[in-house]
């Protein structure tokens, strides 16, 4: 790239061509003011606060927006400059409401900061000024529009990053204004509160709500931790004051977020400081929870499960771990389970991750998304499948959105027409559980119009003619029988991913909670041979964990057929699965179980079944930070310490070891859930002395080879380090199976489709698929109890197709009764062409409308996942609404 | 508003079909849709809005901010007949500004404002270039000019 030199306050620099002053100004530290500047939104020069002189130019220039020429002599603080920005400034000044005595903004104002710095105190000159009304209706964000400078970063923001593209600019003149279409309140728009516009904001127009009035930027300290929510696992500063997290904003120079959160990380902290966080063990006694010391508390665990181990043996005791807590705690808890002499601990990757991990290595040999998050923004062509990225993983979403902003083709397949749907070139909208099906007819396709990558399939893999021949039947007219898909589509999808250089694949439960879970998941890694999608950069495929630990629990063995490191247990000593051990305490061979920071009363299927499992059992502790729906059912209830109480290690969906540190202290008596289980083990004789995380860190980088490299000191200096990471050396593995798979040759896999485990019939025509939205978090244990995400969306609802309503005489709004071969609930119904006719949608957050009443424990034979995508039900409207 | 609001005909969303179909996958088209949408209903109403953009795939606020930014779309309804009083130079001096308060006599309402009806709404235009009619106003696309106060009742009385 050509340089050009330049002058900048008498300072000589060289740059690229092309840059703009302001970057060339930055390159020799000179500041110039700016409010409507961000390096990653489009320039639009529309404040003028950075105006500089040019030498032989006549006007000013607009400094974010003009620029470099070779040998261009600038004054960035020249009279006429200084001049020009106290102007600017009193005609801000002149209609901008001076309340900065109460201002949540004071202290971290850029209209503030501008006026000390040029010395402006008043406008000078009288006129009209806006008068606006307050929009104070949401939970998150308070907008005051008469502070607003017009300088249209949240609008950029909205649109270039976050894609929702809820605001705008309207009218025009002196009335213009920002806001949602016909001015609505945000509550009303399709703003889907991400907070990027209230974090650009140069002054107090946007305002986190929960914050106002908590605290000044100066009494407030920064601290870094891990996002505890989805599998992307973002870093989030915490803001605290005195103790107490008062606001959080995203880490800017993070490699996974990049200064972006969704509204989870965002503002669905404050669950934290939830009244009902618990704060002292709980025994209970007559049916009554009663408080207890800790000794006391624990001295009741070791006792209750030594009997039951010595009654009915090692085997009649489980365990679940939890996704959601460290890898230092999830390699304790199995350790803990193991020592106790059985296999049986599993966690709720089981109901996601766990077709991941058996289909990618039979196929590649290790398992695990193979690229990075931010090399999506590089792909030619991205294939989403069973994936509502937008709701599920939002940062990954602002991704996928970069990459189509870039040029990117887009495929979406989903039942749903999810907004990336809307915004796809292609999106097929397939019948819940024919996925095999589709991706063969798509790998079909891309063999008979020779869009294969013949070098790649050769040198690098196996198997392929096994393949082709079952391919051969999967013709366009043959995959749009099953489905749904017109052949037309599937075609154009094929060559749109067959004829790109790049091409990613994106998928999540989707793919995975299906009885074809591992099948899916093999399929979609023969589309990625056959194109040669694997082993480069911002190519692979990309299985997105669903929460901020599910690689993690994974790596550490919490899992009833491995050890850390994958070493695999022999086949007759392998553990029950968590669908399994449900079915074993239903049957009275598991008698005991410890429960980690997982609430299986709401997120296993068919909960019926569950219920009385848990019932049956003799003994049951839960160790959790709420008195979840399955610690009730406790014996003993473990108060647990949340992500932002304790040290630890998170690994995210793209194999990213982060460190998060303790940011706030505990509540009461709530302890770390490795503190808890080394007290409990060494109850139990277990004769643990690990006094930290960052010890038992070391148990396992010497157990894990993938993590034989990564300690504190390392992760500390780093923003993460990505497995495999084999010696201390090693600066960690970004793209996997780059020198060739871990199997030696990447294999093929023939698979045929099956349906799903249960079909439509006349009593149960329609099809109910299940799955997340935006604002809540899995059983909403967290996001129930944070003030806002808790209070946005208080109802869980039915997404009915508006043909099927009209057929069943529903309308929108009507309570109705969803109903399944296991189990019915009464639910009011959404009216939406998001769903197609004849399936029906609902998602797994509410415990008042728990979904898994209806859906099915039928699994996959070998991951062991069950069938939560897909069940047939009847819907009706209810007899008595009510 | 009063009863005669509700003489306001109900918005057939049909029509938006007919509008934006023809736009369908072609790029650059906000502004043609706008304006025969505004052709259709006579303004633009949320609903049709709301649909277009949807089928369109447009963010609705990105419709809403050009809708508001220009001063040729409405978004609220107009009356069925559009009167246009020029206030030119020539016309100001001919007492545009009589012609206008006499409307504003007869009918109850001032600038930019439609009677409650929706017979008519009521204007004001820069100069129309038709200078030597002066006072001149125009109802619908029908100029009228050398205008007195005495003779817009007629003039109005002509319009349904």
């Amino acid at each position: 790239m050509s340089k050009v030199k330049v002058t900048i306050d008498g300072r000589e620099v060289e740059v690229p061509a092309g840059s703009t002053i302001y970057e060339a100004a930055q390159q020799v530290g000179v500041e110039i003011p700016t409010f409507c500047y961000d390096p990653e939104l489009t320039r639009v020069g529309a404040c003028r606060i950075c105006v500089v002189e040019v030498e032989k130019a006549r006007a000013l220039v607009a400094s974010c927006a003009a620029p470099v020429g070779d040998g261009m002599v600038v004054h960035t603080e020249s009279e006429r400059v200084v001049k020009a920005r106290k102007n600017i400034l009193r005609l801000i000044l002149g209609n901008h409401p001076l309340e900065c005595m109460t201002c949540q903004k004071t202290g971290d104002c850029k209209l503030q900061d501008y006026c000390y710095y040029y010395g402006v105190n008043e406008a000078g000159f009288e006129g009209e000024v806006k008068e606006l009304e307050l929009d104070d209706t949401n939970p998150f964000i308070r907008r005051d529009m008469n502070k607003c400078l017009l300088c249209g970063k949240c609008v950029r923001k909205c649109e270039e990053i976050n894609g929702a593209t809820a605001i705008d600019f309207m009218n025009r003149g002196f009335i213009s204004n920002v806001g949602p279409a016909f001015d609505d309140p945000l509550e009303e728009s399709p703003c889907v509160f991400c907070g990027l516009c209230v974090d650009v904001c140069p002054v107090g127009a946007l305002l986190p709500r929960e914050s106002i009035g908590k605290g000044r930027p100066w009494q407030v300290e920064k601290k870094e931790v891990v996002c505890p929510y989805c599998g992307v696992g973002c870093s989030i500063n915490l803001h605290i004051k005195d103790g107490e997290v008062i606001d959080a904003s995203a880490v800017e120079d993070s490699p996974v977020n990049r200064g972006h959160l969704c509204t989870k990380g965002r503002f669905g902290w404050d669950f934290l400081q939830s009244e009902e966080r618990l704060t002292s063990p709980l025994v209970k006694q007559n049916g009554v929870f009663v408080e207890t010391g800790w000794e006391e508390a624990l001295q009741e665990v070791a006792k209750r499960l030594t009997e039951v181990r010595q009654k009915y043996g090692n085997d009649a005791l489980a365990g679940l771990s939890s996704a959601k807590v460290t890898n230092e705690e999830n390699y304790l808890f199995q350790k803990f389970i193991r020592e106790l002499g059985t296999n049986n601990v599993d966690h709720c990757a089981r109901l996601c991750h766990s077709p991941t991990l058996a289909g990618m290595e039979k196929a590649f040999g290790i398992a695990g998304m193979t690229n990075t998050i931010e090399e999506i923004t590089g792909a030619g062509v991205i294939l989403v499948i069973g994936s509502n990225t937008t709701e599920t993983h939002p940062v990954v979403s602002y991704r996928v959105k970069e990459a189509v902003n870039n040029g990117a083709g887009l495929i979406v397949v989903d039942p749903r027409e999810t907004r990336l749907a809307v915004e796809a070139d292609s999106f097929l909208q397939v019948r819940p559980g024919t996925d095999v099906a589709l991706l063969n007819g798509l790998a079909h396709l891309i063999i008979k119009e020779d869009l294969v990558d013949q070098k790649f399939i050769e040198e690098k893999t196996e198997g392929f003619e096994e393949l082709k021949k079952t391919l051969d039947g999967y013709t366009p007219e043959y995959v749009e029988k099953i489905t749904g898909v017109p052949a037309g589509e599937l075609r154009e999808a094929a060559r749109l991913f067959g004829a790109a250089e790049k091409g990613s694949i994106l998928y999540t439960m989707g793919i995975t909670s299906h009885t074809s879970g591992t099948n899916n998941v093999l399929s979609v890694c023969n589309l990625a041979m056959l194109t040669g999608n694997i082993g480069e950069e911002s190519t692979g495929v990309n299985s997105l964990c669903g929460q901020n630990n599910v690689q993690g629990a994974c790596d550490m063995g919490a899992l009833p057929d491995k050890l850390a490191g994958e070493h695999s247990i022999e086949e007759k000593d392998t553990g029950l699965t968590a669908v399994e051990m449900m079915k074993a305490a239903a049957e009275g061979e598991v008698k005991a179980m410890y429960i980690m920071g997982e609430n299986p009363l709401l997120s296993e299927p068919h909960l019926e079944h569950v219920q009385e499992a848990m019932e049956k059992l003799d003994f049951l502790v839960v160790q959790d930070i709420f008195l979840s729906e399955t610690a009730q059912k406790a014996d003993v209830v473990l108060p647990a310490a949340a992500f932002a109480e304790k040290d630890g290690t998170y690994t995210n969906t793209e194999r990213r070891v982060q460190l998060s540190r303790a940011a706030v202290a505990a509540p009461g008596e709530a302890r770390a859930d490795w503190e808890i289980l080394c007290g409990l083990a060494n109850k139990l004789g277990m004769n643990w002395d690990f006094s930290s995380p960052e010890e038992i860190m070391k148990e396992i980088a010497s157990r894990n080879p993938n993590y034989a490299g990564i300690n504190y000191q390392r992760l500390e200096e780093s923003k993460g380090l990505q497995w495999p990471c084999p010696d201390l050396g090693h600066a960690g593995t970004p793209v996997l199976h780059r020198e060739g798979f871990a199997r030696g040759r990447g294999k093929f896999h023939p698979v045929e489709y099956a349906p799903p485990s249960e079909e439509t019939d006349s009593y149960y025509p329609l099809w109910l698929t299940t799955g997340r939205h935006i604002f809540h978090y899995h059983t909403s244990t967290m996001t129930g109890r944070s003030r806002g995400l808790g209070s946005h969306v208080p109802e869980e609802m039915v997404q009915v197709n508006p043909e099927d309503a009209s057929r069943l005489d529903i309308s929108g709004g009507d309570t109705v009764e969803v109903a399944s071969r296991r189990g019915k609930l009464n639910a009011r119904a959404d009216l939406t062409d998001m769903v197609p006719p004849g399936t029906v949608f609902m998602t797994f957050h509410s415990s008042e409308l728990a979904v898994n009443f209806l859906t099915s424990d039928e699994m996959d034979a070998e991951a062991k996942v069950p069938e939560l995508k897909v069940c047939a039900v009847n819907v009706r409207k209810a007899e008595q609404s009510h | 508003m009063g009863e005669e609001a509700t003489a306001l005909p109900e918005i057939d969303l049909d029509k938006v079909d007919e509008v934006v179909d023809p736009f369908l996958g072609k790029k650059g088209i906000m502004i043609p849709v706008l304006q025969n949408l505004q052709e259709e209903y006579g303004y633009l109403p949320r609903p049709a809005m709301e649909k277009a953009a949807r089928k369109l795939k447009i963010p609705v606020s990105k419709m809403y901010g050009v809708a508001t930014f220009y001063a040729q779309f409405h978004l609220a309804p107009r009356g069925r007949n559009i009167i246009r009083v020029c206030k030119g130079t020539a016309c100001h001096i001919q007492g545009a500004s009589k012609i206008s308060d006499r409307i504003t006599e007869i009918l109850g309402i001032t600038t930019g404002e439609t009677t409650e009806d929706y017979r008519f709404t009521l204007e004001e235009v820069a100069c129309i270039g038709a200078c030597a009619l002066a006072p001149v106003m125009t109802i619908n696309d029908n100029p009228h000019g050398r205008l007195t106060p005495d003779r817009i009742q007629e003039i109005l009385d002509s319009y349904e």
